[in-house]
Formats: structure tokens, sequence, C-alpha cells
């Protein structure tokens, strides 16, 4: 893909991103940074190609361990930032009486 | 990265792409946001499962060498390095789960912090990764030599990396109250953080010419200095700001990163993410009416301990207890309970919950109503309700609840203070002037849940609602008082 192409679906995506958060309800502004924060460690697939690289020379067995090492700091985000997001949204609870609609906020 | 990357894979990342989309979109409302969550789940399981397919370890053997003395490079499968792999993932995996298993919500901002501060440092180790094996992902140019463009974004990408990571370890550590959450100043700090900006900007630039091992790792070091030295001077109201300040700058090192790598999940998630912390980060200091300059040139809340010293004059003030508490909301008909910070650090939201309920019991109408820079996060005191099991449609933002005062006969604080603060509506010298307040002052009654006189908000400023003649105060412990009032209304 040539830089524009690249350039476009970013400038797309920031677009996206802004209409999209600010339908957020705010009482999730919560869960809703955890989740980005989880989502954020999608970085763990440069990581996975610098683990997997082979090459030869001192060079490339750094960055095989540097890449392995950002594996491990990713998939703590991934899994802990899903987890935690999961753990919040399930406590958002509505009234057991016949609710009225609105979500509250 | 050998040759170009097929066309399914690329089809995968946007479709990872698309579904972290979805994931946002579904917190528009509690009821959708569970279905988001998985969506986010399923798109990160499709990136990794793609790149662990098309990148799978190979490792380089010397091939046949030809007549003319020229030895060719074979690639073969790795199986030792796929273990590795799986290992890292199963390493960081359990450490992550486990502590969003084990943590408490109070003490979720600084989760949050941390979380930050391991995307930055994952984006600065993938920098580097990439910068001294240029040729696994493909951003090499026919002489051997970095393409300088991928250069930039590498060198982009490392940077607000190391700013996220450590801007991140002083927020987590000004957050979990093991470094004091007062500004720390430093004399010249804006020319010192203007001129290490531009520095690092500098070497970025500089870096398209040499990309000798000096450059990236001065720019590096620089880069995880102004990152601490940005955030020292905050102070800690202002936290919100700076915990979504940090959560889009993970977004942008990401989205860096994924230009230097070409690949589509990760562009769209940066801009995603990015986006995300820019907006609540708006959203924040619109709510303190402070322009993100002044949040960011810091120093807030740092006159606390003169302003609020032994030189305030003494005003009448009227001392309740739990009884008087407890029997005028039980006459009540319609009470707002406005939580603050003070209530994350007492851990009152579930005796809070238990008082709604016995009021509700007794026919009071129960609302709560929640303060944008309420806390230390955005949303913190509605995920601490929600945690308490108060249903989310009895949760009410500012702009909503606040015409409803005059028909309040109790407005009930804990834990709050400066955005109860009429000075902020009538002061002009008030630090916190044109921030948007809640009318408490209309209300009947007023309780206000404090430690003591003592201590002011932390914009330290005093309060005038502490001497009005419809204000109680019950002072004590958040926590104990709102225990006492739920034994006294149990009579």
């Amino acid at each position: 893909m040539d830089f524009i192409s690249i350039l476009s679906i970013f400038v797309m995506a920031c677009f996206v991103g802004y209409y999209v958060v600010w339908s957020v309800t705010p009482a999730l502004h919560t869960p809703l940074m955890a989740v980005t924060n989880a989502i954020s460690s999608v970085i763990v697939v440069g990581a996975l190609i610098a683990g997997a690289a082979g090459g030869l020379g001192q060079a490339a067995g750094v960055s095989k361990w540097l890449g392995l090492g950002a594996v491990v700091l990713a998939s703590v985000n991934i899994f802990g930032g899903f987890a935690v997001t999961a753990r919040m949204l399930a406590m958002y609870k509505k009234k057991e009486r016949p609710a009225r609609d609105g979500g509250g906020v | 990265m050998e040759g170009a990357t097929p066309a399914w894979a690329l089809l995968a990342y946007l479709a990872s792409g698309v579904l972290f989309i979805l994931a946002l979109r579904g917190l528009s409302s509690p009821a959708t946001s569970r279905s988001g969550n998985r969506f986010g789940m399923i798109g990160m399981a499709i990136a990794v499962v793609t790149t662990l397919v098309t990148h799978f370890p190979s490792v380089a053997v010397p091939g046949t060498t030809t007549s003319d003395g020229v030895t060719t490079t074979l690639f073969v499968p790795d199986f030792v390095t796929a273990i590795e792999i799986l290992v890292a993932i199963a390493i960081g995996g359990g450490i992550g789960w486990l502590t969003a298993r084990r943590i408490k919500m109070t003490d979720m901002p600084q989760l949050v912090a941390a979380f930050h501060s391991l995307v930055g440092l994952a984006a600065v180790l993938v920098g580097w990764a990439a910068y001294l094996n240029p040729q696994a992902f493909g951003i090499s140019a026919a002489d051997g030599l970095i393409e300088p463009q991928s250069r930039i974004e590498m060198g982009l990408g490392i940077a607000i990396g190391a700013i996220t990571f450590s801007g991140s370890v002083i927020a987590f550590l000004k957050l979990a109250g093991k470094m004091s959450g007062a500004p720390i100043m430093l004399p010249g700090r804006h020319v010192i953080n203007i001129a290490t900006v531009a520095a690092i900007l500098g070497l970025v630039a500089y870096f398209t010419q040499d990309e000798g091992l000096w450059v990236i790792g001065l720019l590096t070091a620089l880069a995880f200095i102004i990152g601490f030295l940005l955030i020292i001077p905050i102070g800690g109201a202002d936290m919100p700001v700076v915990v979504s300040m940090l959560n889009s700058y993970s977004g942008w090192a990401a989205a860096a990163m994924g230009f230097t790598l070409h690949n589509t999940a990760m562009i769209i998630t940066g801009a995603l993410v990015g986006s995300s912390g820019a907006i609540l980060s708006y959203i924040m200091c619109k709510a303190m009416n402070r322009s993100f300059i002044s949040v960011i040139a810091g120093g807030f809340g740092a006159a606390a301990d003169i302003s609020g010293g032994a030189a305030k004059e003494q005003r009448p003030w009227k001392r309740g207890s739990a009884e008087d508490a407890a029997f005028l909301l039980k006459e009540a008909e319609n009470v707002i309970i406005i939580p603050g910070y003070g209530m994350a650090v007492a851990q009152a939201q579930h005796v809070l919950r238990e008082m709604g309920d016995q009021l509700r019991k007794a026919g009071v109408n129960v609302k709560y109503a929640i303060h944008p820079v309420a806390g230390r996060m955005p949303g913190h005191m509605n995920v601490l309700l929600a945690e308490a099991n108060v249903p989310y449609d009895e949760v009410f933002e500012l702009e909503d609840i606040n015409g409803e005062f005059a028909q309040a006969d109790v407005a009930f604080i804990i834990g709050a203070n400066d955005v109860v603060n009429p000075a902020a509506k009538t002061d002009k010298s008030s630090p916190i002037y044109g921030m948007p307040v809640f009318d408490v002052e209309k209300a009947k009654t007023v309780m206000f849940i404090k430690r003591s006189m003592g201590g002011v908000g932390y914009a330290g400023v005093d309060n005038d609602v502490f001497y009005m003649d419809q204000t109680m105060m019950l002072l004590a412990d958040a926590k104990k008082m709102v225990e006492d009032i739920n034994k006294a209304l149990a009579h």
C-alpha cells in the first residue's frame, strides 16, 4: 500500500472515531478508556512480526527479543483490558421494575 | 516480511479494524456495550491469528553456495520461536487477566494509567525491533538502509510511545498514592519542555539523513524524559485530563507504528483511540472551564495549602448528626446525591446504595448526580455506583439534573466539593470561575459529608455552601457517616 492510501484510511478512521466516541454515553467513559486501551494493544501485530522474524546477525537477535518483550506487554493489555471492561460492563444494570427507556444518562 | 501481505490477510486486518469500531459503537448504551466488547475481542483475535499465520516464525539458514561464491539465505519454519511466542502471550495474558479479576473498582484510574504505560512501552520496543531488523518489516530500501519515510514514522512512533510510557508511569504513581498528587514545579520548566520537544522533532527529521544508533537512542531517551517532565507538574484534580490525554497518545503511538508496518488494523485502531482520548480530554477540560494548554502547563492546585490555611476568617456553620440527617432524609420527597472522589477514597459506594434503598422504601425519590470531572478519570463515579448495584437509570449527568435542585428537599454531597462551589458562578477571581457546577444552594437542605472543616477542595478555594443556613455539615469519614445514617434510618 502506498502512503496516500494509508493516510486516507487514517484520516477516515479519525472521523469515524470522532463521531463514534461522541455517541458514547458519559456513564461509560471509564469502560471506554479500558476498551480503547485493550484495542490499542493491536500493536501486538508489530510485536509478533518482530518476534517471529528470522534473520542473521546480532541485531536481528536483539530485535526478536524486543518483539517477544512487546508481545508480553501487549498481551497483558489485551487480556487485562478486555477482561476489566467486561467486568465493569456486567455491573451496569437497569432498575428491575418495568423500566422507561432512555438509558438514564 | 517476505513478499507482499496476501489479500486475505489485508481483508482480515480490515475486518478487525471494523470490529473495533463496533466495539466503541456499542458503548453508546449500557445495553449494547457488552456485545460491543465481544466484537472487540473477536477483532483482536482475528488480528493476532492473521499475524501468526502470515508471519509464522522462520529462521534464516545459509543455503546453497553457487559456483561464484554467493551463499543464498533460506528461511525454514522455526517451531522453537513459535512456542516462545505462545509462552509470551500466555505470560502476559495471565498477568493481565488476573489483574483485571482482582483489581478494586476504586483503583481503576491507576490500572488504566498502568495499562497505557504498557502500550507506550510496547510501541517503543516494536519501533526498536523494526529499526534493528527492518527486513522483517519490509521497510528496507534496495541499499539495505531503512526507507526515509519509514524512519519518520518509526521515529514518531517511538517518541510518542516513550512519552506515553513515562507519562503514564508518573500518572500511575500519583493516582496510586505512591507519589504526592501535588504538582511538582521545576524552575524554567516551560523552556526545558519546549526545547526538549524541539530537539525530539529535530532528531526525527535528522533521522531521515542518518540512521545511526545514537540518533534513535537519543530520541528515545529525550522522549522518556519529556513524558516525565510533562506530567510531574500536573496536580491530582487534573488527572482526568491527563489520563484521557495519555489514552490519546497511546492511540497515536499505535497509529504511527501502523504507518510503519502498513497495517490497516493498527491505523484504524490508532485513529479511534487517538480521537477517543482527545475527545475525553476536551470534555474534561470543558467541565472544568480550563483550556487544555493551562492543564498541560500544570501547577493547578499548588496553592491549596496557602489559601486553605489558618488565615481564613471564621464563619458560622452548623454541624449535624447522623440521626438529624436520617430524620430529614426520611421526611424528604426528592433527594439528590452528589458523589465525588471522597466517596471513592472512603469506599462508601455500597453503604450509599443501601441508604438509597432504605429511602426508596420509605417513599423517597432518590437520584444520583454526577459531574463530568468527579473522581480521577472520566466516568469514575458511574463505575463505582454500578459496582454498588445502583441502576444506571437513576444516575444523571450535570446538565440533565441541574434544573431539579429547586424541587429537591435534600442535596446530599458525599466526597465532592469544587463541583458544588457557587464561587464558580459568582466569583470572577476564583480559580474555578466558569466551571459548570451543581446548583445545590437551591435545594431546601444541603447535607455535606466531609472529614473536617479544615480541608478545602483540590482547587484550594473555600466553599460558601458550608456556611449557608440550610447546610448541615456531617463531619466524619464518608463510609462511617453513611453507615450511621443507615442505622438511624432502620429504626
